[in-house]
């Protein structure tokens, strides 16, 4: 029987295995977690008792879908939690599991990797204490702990705001709630936001109830530094407001975050050519519109594709399903392709408001990164390190700078500090942002334990 | 600036305290956490770093919490690497912030 593998078991994930299922088809999931949900929809280990409302909000209901559909599909696909891919060539893929290594061979496969936070390096970033705005929110979700007593937000992109609210809901001490997009680019983007209706409004019903607490909001702000306490921990952050005017703010944590990228190795490794996306400012994997990479049998959905949102990723990992059983054969789904097509049309006006309107990337903050700046945190490479590789070495695009700095080729692979470093090196180069190129894929696209290779792999 | 009163651990836990407790130990000292804490929660609700930089010994205490940025490795007293924020603790647990080889 042809083998069908599903990577990811987020919103995108699930809504493949679903589609998949119900048209008699028997995929393999794999998941990084030890249970569905991705990180939108995570749930914490089962010791935990959390009234779901108190978990997701608004997403309960969303979020209790998700996990029911997946739980019912238990029986009809193979589920291989706790499993990492670490490696993807020709039409196979090794992967770390539970009970040691495998490598399991694809007909058909969908990559549902999901994204992380974009991170923009600034003085102080590396200090324990400081996280990403996605990891402040895994630590309240997955293990209800606030990443400390007294947390400021900043960065920016609608995660700013719900990270924020949720701490606030949950009776941390929320300090302030800093953003680097001016509040003349959300007035700019506003009829393109009301296309996003509900999304729209629980956004607004966020930063509502954070001013109706008295929390304190800024808007075009830039950070300036995390300052550390005697004790080497955070102790507040230095910004600019709007004016350029210095301001302190004491705090025992802060959560940092500038938007989300897209996680893309496993398309690259799989030999899938990529395009330039101006508006999330990164390298994504090119798809004909209905998630059909250009290798055949590859197909893509969620935020690992084009970061478009929780609610999109559903559509679009049903949408990648259908597709796979489109080519086939199964002339059926083409009616539902042409539904869900229009329903993601829909969300995208919403979505380019949100990246390019309301709350732009700041790269001039990244391009601007001091010279004594640590841009990547696994090998403690500066700012100036890698300028010193363009003037000097001569290095024009990102795996040449990598080669001559070791910057990106830390344990990371470059997923912290890969958009950081794009840009301080287009800009040091005088060139657009795509001319440098983009971190080549390199297994294994996550650490792997020795046994992995020494044990012999079984399928 | 500074805060005064912070707990002494960087995570302070806001629900779900009700959990059977687990002892284990971190850099030779006993410590409890709860059943389902994740190894990072573990060590950070007790202490503000998990760990010292390579390259210049710098505390760290993990990044981004999803087992992407790799930030967060400690080591058991057996030298096996773990990888905090994706790895639950367990009862007896003998955890090193540097390195088994002291490095």
């Amino acid at each position: 029987m042809p083998s069908t593998v599903i990577v990811g078991a987020g919103p995108a994930g699930v809504r493949a295995a679903e589609t998949l299922v119900q048209a008699g088809i028997r995929p393999t999931v794999i998941d990084e977690a030890s249970i569905s949900g991705g990180q939108i929809y995570r749930r914490p280990p089962s010791v935990f008792r959390r009234d779901p409302n108190a978990l997701y909000g608004f997403e309960a209901k969303r979020a209790g879908d998700q996990h029911r559909t997946f739980d019912n599909l238990r029986d009809q696909v193979d589920y291989w939690p706790n499993a990492a891919v670490w490696s993807a060539q020709g039409r196979t893929l090794s992967v770390v599991t539970e009970t040691g290594p495998k490598e399991l061979r694809w007909d058909r496969l969908i990559l549902a990797t999901g994204a992380m936070d974009r991170v923009v390096p600034f003085a102080g970033w590396t200090l324990p204490g400081v996280y990403t705005l996605g990891g402040a929110q895994v630590a309240l979700k997955y293990q209800a702990c606030a990443i400390g007593e007294h947390p400021v937000f900043i960065g920016t992109g609608p995660l700013l705001y719900l990270a924020a609210y949720q701490y606030a809901a949950a009776g941390v001490d929320v300090r302030a709630v800093l953003d680097t997009a001016p509040f003349a680019a959300k007035c700019r983007a506003l009829p393109g936001l009301m296309s996003g209706g509900r999304t729209f409004l629980k956004g607004l019903y966020y930063v509502l109830r954070l001013r109706a607490r008295g929390i304190q909001l800024a808007a075009g702000i830039r950070p300036v530094a995390v300052n550390p306490g005697p004790d080497g921990t955070v102790s507040g952050v230095v910004w600019h407001d709007r004016r350029g005017r210095e301001k302190r703010t004491a705090c025992d944590a802060l959560a940092a975050g500038f938007g989300l990228r897209s996680e893309t190795q496993l398309a690259d490794l799989c030999g899938v050519s990529f395009v330039f996306d101006p508006v999330q400012r990164q390298w994504l994997p090119s798809q004909d519109g209905e998630g059909r990479a250009d290798i055949e049998g590859v197909y893509l959905a969620g935020d690992g594709a084009a970061v478009k949102g929780a609610d999109a990723a559903e559509l679009s990992g049903a949408r990648a399903a259908h597709a796979l059983l489109y080519d086939l054969g199964r002339a059926e789904s083409a009616r539902e392709l042409k539904a869900l097509n229009r329903r993601l049309a829909r969300s995208e006006r919403f979505r380019r408001s949100l990246e390019a309107g309301a709350f732009p990337f700041p790269a001039d903050l990244a391009a601007g990164a001091a010279d004594d700046l640590m841009i990547c945190r696994c090998e403690a490479v500066t700012a100036g390190e890698l300028r010193k590789s363009v003037c000097e070495l001569k290095a024009t695009e990102l795996n040449r700078a990598k080669a001559f700095t070791r910057l990106g080729m830390g344990r990371c692979q470059g997923r912290v500090c890969g958009p950081a470093a794009a840009e301080i090196l287009a800009e040091s180069l005088g060139v657009p942002l795509e001319a440098v190129g983009r971190l080549r894929g390199q297994a294994p696209v996550k650490p792997v334990p020795m046994t992995a290779f020494l044990d012999g792999a079984v399928s | 600036m500074g805060l005064a009163g912070h707990s002494q651990g960087q995570l302070r836990r806001v629900a779900a305290t009700d959990r059977p407790r687990i002892a284990f130990t971190l850099d030779g000292a006993l410590l409890e956490a709860l059943e389902g804490d994740t190894i990072l929660t573990a060590i950070l609700t007790n202490s503000r770093y998990l760990r010292r930089f390579e390259f210049n010994g710098e505390p760290r205490a993990g990044f981004c919490l999803m087992g992407a940025c790799q930030d967060c490795w400690v080591r058991q007293s057996d030298g096996m690497a773990l990888r905090a924020c994706t790895t639950l603790i367990e009862s007896g647990m003998t955890l090193l912030t540097r390195g088994a080889d002291g490095g």
